[in-house]
């Protein structure tokens, strides 16, 4: 490009500003007295790109607000023995459909189960499911982003098809499918299930990242960076993990973490239609699919499960806006 | 000072970027001619400039002799070396003869490494250039060399300014010890009084490291400060090549003319009386250069020989340099408006 | 002393006791995470009908502030206008309210910018947007508004205008395009023009036609014409005076030939020792020292003091050295003026 950096419009102002922002490094020292050698420049301590989006986390209530909840969601998963001393699987049939009590906060269910300790115990299931499926969109949905946005020509062409192929199925009715082709029963491991459900969710979503990743990589593989290093004879594994992988990131970190909260979700809802996560796991999509029915009589039943449920996916997602804001150069 | 080796010798680059269209059959309707039979040799401690505007082919010819795009066709030789035969680890090794200097200082650091680790990273490539122990102590040398302070070695490319990052691009440049620099508008994004600075380090290097630039750019007045010998670029081929005194003060090519009377002097003495050629029109497209002489549409010397028939980049008679220009001659004078 | 009486250069003073458009100690500051950056500090200048003034500075210096101050086009926040007036025809444009200040825009005082890429709406037409300028500001009908798009592309010298006024910006090339702009800006006869860099990202043959193109829209309209810019070629070419700028002050204020001839600021003459020549082949080139400072921290005292080669403590102690008037036409802001003035080659 032969053009100046400086561009125009409505950019001028952004720009102009970004002159006095811009410039951490340009202190003057006072000269020095005669003869001493000329002053240095000081340009500060090391601060890498990551540090400064970290000091901008820091001081977002959003993040911290977000990142206190999702803490204590994932102790809540670990331990949940640390929330109750309640067995969430021992149940008295008579004390079924009680609404909350000084026994039991949020009263018993259906099966005469302790709604509270179900509650937390189902965190478990949930963030299981949300972390993992996400891990593996990224990883599925990241590589091949970046075979599609690195090597253009067919290898791009070919990726892109598939990823179009896959974008096209709609993402519960292929998790329908796939679940029932492959049933899950009381007897299977809590493990299998949840990775079942990982697996179908995973499939269908890892197009999103795909696409994100394809297209940041093309945008950071353009530049004179990467162009110094193929200047180099650097190898294209080098390329891709020293200089494009860490910049192409950002839009892919953001955008796993908001859709963590829609994978959890995503697994609620098919727990509630019976084909993802079974009895005996426990989990608020479970909870939420027997409370159903007796939402007028017994509201503890629902609410409870329910709201732990919005909140954790409302958590992830302050999280991901939180990460994006603190990410995004343009609002440097 | 120049010496009579040739390091650099180019014949006849030429490189069309196809113009295709469909989605998955892709068929080709067209070629973008960037660059279209480029020649010239490059001495042993010379600078030259390439001079030219936007579209003519320049940053194109970068991209050629660095090898980071495949010539449709021509050769060039380093060291005697052929540039686009080499493959694998016969290029890389002679990569490291051969390095580029960016225009942006901005997009040319990777802003997730630190300035030591930019400036390693060639050493990391070619192992066989620096020990493994020695290689702080040379990134420190080489941050030395360009003006910087060895103690920032741990920072980040966003905590120097524009002309302290183009340093470190040239640090980077230097650090295998090429012979060849190619600086692709390395000024340009710069702030005037930072551009003295980054010229004059150039210089010193140049100097200090016997090395061989090409200079390319669209700043005349940088041009001509920094170059020993000057190519005018117009729509991908050179139209003029000469040392630094005859195309700047006996230039013979229409297109050279009314470049150089364009080029606004800083002072206002006399500025009534300057002659400017205005040219008419806009360049035409790189996709469909003008029949026979590429300027003939926009030249006022222009005939029908030069719709018809393609001047040849030749030293002509009673001319002491290469002009590609049938009518080309001193002092014609142009019309001016 | 008044910044009136820095007179006008060659040119009309006219009817007015003062000249047509004058800033008078203009603040303005941005607070950002790392503290205040004061970017315009007390900036004083005038222009008067058919005169141009080359605001002269490199980046950060806030000329570009400056400008986008007296437009009303700061934004705000992180921008805030602290002090300082804009008086437009005597009145004072700074101070009034949004509703009035925007019939002033376009009307009384028009801005051109370096990109005209972007600065130009992709989706509409040029000629629309030309138009649109009629249509707001005149009423005129879009179809009375397009019949004078044309006359005025004409006027810019676009080639085939008549055929063109229904292409869209990204089919123009980039020197067409700051014509396009340029004709927008000059559409409703502004008296005041500010060029922000407006060939900065052009090629210098196309930079040569759009300065004569402004040049001679100026004398014909009889425009105050504020062009802002780093290129020292490009002012010597047009400006009658220039005010140069540094670290968000004016520094030095004179007449054109005085500036290029007889600098009396140490910055003055240090940038022009620093630009190679297309006309000569020199050596060595001078160089300025040091970085500009930021904006956040400028140094005590006078703010190049700690690049400057005259700089004695005097310099560094105290408050910046204020502009003061040296000649009729002349002033600038340092205590060591006459030794530079003195040392000249």
């Amino acid at each position: 490009m032969s053009e100046p950096t400086h561009l125009g419009g409505s950019r001028d102002r952004e720009n102009v500003q970004n002159e006095f922002m811009r410039a951490r490094a340009e202190d003057i020292t006072l000269p020095a007295p005669e003869g001493a050698p000329e002053p240095t420049d000081d340009v500060g301590k090391p601060r890498s790109l990551w540090q400064d989006a970290w000091d901008d986390l820091r001081r977002n209530k959003l993040f911290i607000v977000g990142s206190v909840l999702v803490l204590i969601l994932i102790v809540m998963a670990a331990f949940p023995q640390l929330f109750t001393s309640v067995d969430p699987r021992e149940c008295v049939l008579q004390n079924s459909r009680q609404p909350p009590s000084s026994e039991a906060w949020f009263g018993y269910d259906l099966q005469g189960c302790d709604v509270y300790a179900r509650t937390i115990y189902g965190a478990r299931a949930s963030i299981l499911v949300g972390i993992f499926t996400t891990t593996a969109v990224m990883i599925i949905g990241g590589l091949i982003g970046i075979i599609a946005g690195f090597f253009g020509g067919w290898v791009d062409g070919i990726a892109s098809r598939i990823t179009d192929v896959f974008l096209a199925l709609p993402l519960l009715l292929g998790s329908i499918l796939i679940l029932t082709a492959f049933p899950s029963t009381t007897d299977t491991p809590e493990l299998v299930v949840i990775g079942k459900v990982v697996l179908a969710l995973a499939l269908l979503g890892w197009t999103q990242l795909a696409r994100i990743m394809r297209s940041s990589v093309i945008q950071v593989k353009n530049q004179d960076y990467v162009q110094a290093a193929r200047a180099l004879g650097a190898t294209s594994t080098r390329i891709i993990g020293r200089h494009v992988l860490p910049n192409s990131l950002a839009p892919v970190i953001v955008v796993a973490m908001i859709s963590l909260g829609a994978y959890i979700s995503a697994e609620a809802t098919l727990s509630f239609l019976g084909i993802g996560l079974q009895p005996p796991v426990i989990s608020w999509g479970i909870a939420v699919n027997d409370a159903a029915t007796y939402v007028r009589t017994s509201p503890h039943m629902l609410f409870f499960p329910a709201m732990f449920l919005s909140v954790t996916v409302f958590a992830f997602i302050m999280l991901g806006d939180a990460v994006r804001d603190a990410l995004d150069p343009k609002l440097r | 000072m120049p010496s009579s080796d040739v390091v650099l010798s180019v014949q006849d680059l030429v490189k069309h970027f196809p113009l295709t269209k469909g989605i998955v059959v892709k068929k080709q309707v067209g070629a973008v001619q960037a660059v279209d039979g480029v020649s010239f040799d490059l001495h042993r401690g010379e600078t030259l400039g390439i001079v030219g505007e936007s579209g003519c082919g320049k940053s194109t010819l970068a991209k050629l002799l660095m090898v980071l795009e495949r010539p449709t066709s021509g050769h060039a030789a380093l060291h005697g070396d052929d540039l686009y035969a080499a493959k694998g680890g016969a290029l890389r090794r002679l990569r490291r003869q051969i390095q580029i200097v960016f225009q942006d200082p901005y997009s040319s650091l990777n802003p997730r490494m630190t300035v030591g680790d930019i400036i390693g990273e060639p050493f990391d490539i070619h192992p066989e250039v620096a020990p493994k122990g020695d290689r702080v102590s040379r990134v420190k040398e080489l941050l030395d060399v360009v003006g910087l302070n060895p103690e920032h070695i741990n920072r980040y490319p966003h905590q120097f300014s524009g002309g302290q990052r183009q340093r470190i691009g040239i640090a980077r440049g230097l650090a295998l010890k090429p012979s060849v620099i190619i600086c692709d508008e390395p000024v340009s994004a710069l702030d005037v009084s930072v551009q003295a600075q980054v010229i004059n380090l150039l210089g010193d290097l140049q100097d200090e490291f016997d090395l061989s630039y090409i200079f390319i750019a669209h700043d005349l007045s940088v041009v001509r400060h920094i170059s020993d010998r000057v190519g005018v670029m117009y729509l991908g081929k050179i139209v003029e090549l000469g040392n630094e005194e005859q195309i700047y003060e006996r230039p013979t090519h229409p297109y050279t003319k009314a470049l150089l009377s364009a080029v606004p002097v800083p002072d206002p003495e006399g500025r009534e009386d300057r002659n400017r050629i205005v040219l008419t029109g806009d360049p035409p497209s790189p996709v469909n250069p003008p029949p026979g002489c590429r300027f003939h549409t926009r030249c006022w010397r222009a005939t029908d020989t030069c719709s018809q028939q393609e001047p040849e980049l030749v030293i002509r008679p009673g001319i002491d340099h290469a002009s590609a220009c049938h009518y080309a001659e001193v002092d014609s004078a142009a019309p001016s408006t | 002393m008044t910044v009136t009486d820095i007179t006008v250069g060659p040119g009309e003073g006219g009817s007015r006791d003062e000249p047509l458009l004058v800033v008078d100690d203009l603040q303005v500051e941005f607070r950002t995470r790392e503290g205040v950056a004061r970017a315009v500090n007390g900036v004083s200048y005038t222009v008067d009908a058919g005169e141009t003034l080359a605001v002269l500075g490199e980046s950060g210096c806030g000329k570009s502030v400056t400008a986008q101050a007296i437009m009303g086009i700061l934004d705000t926040p992180p921008g805030f206008v602290t002090g300082g007036s804009v008086r437009l025809d005597g009145v004072d444009i700074l101070h009034l309210p949004e509703k009035q200040r925007r019939t002033y825009r376009g009307e009384a005082i028009a801005m051109i910018f370096q990109d005209a890429l972007s600065a130009l709406n992709p989706v509409y037409t040029v000629g629309r947007q030309i138009a649109e300028m009629f249509k707001v500001h005149r009423g005129m009908s879009q179809k009375d508004g397009l019949v004078k798009a044309v006359e005025l592309m004409d006027l810019v010298r676009i080639p085939a205008a008549k055929e063109r006024v229904n292409d869209y910006p990204h089919q123009f090339s980039g020197g067409m395009r700051q014509r396009i702009m340029i004709a927008m800006s000059i559409a409703l006869e502004p008296q005041v023009l500010i060029a922000d860099e407006p060939t900065t990202a052009l090629d210098v043959t196309v930079q040569a036609q759009v300065m004569e193109l402004l040049a001679d829209l100026q004398d014909e309209l009889n425009m105050a014409l504020i062009l802002i810019t780093h290129d020292l070629g490009v002012v010597a070419d047009v400006a009658d005076r220039i005010a140069v700028m540094y670290a968000g002050r004016i520094v030095e204020q004179a007449p054109v030939a005085d500036v290029y001839h007889r600098p009396a600021h140490p910055y003055t003459k240090g940038l022009l020792q620093s630009i190679p020549r297309v006309d000569a082949k020199g050596s060595e080139l001078y160089a300025i020292k040091g970085l500009p400072p930021t904006l956040t921290r400028v140094p005590p005292g006078c703010s190049f003091n700690p690049r400057c080669a005259y700089a004695q403590d005097s310099c560094r102690e105290g408050g910046a050295p204020p502009l003061e008037r040296i000649s009729d036409t002349r002033a600038v802001a340092c205590y060591f003026h006459e030794e530079v003035l003195g040392a000249q080659q």
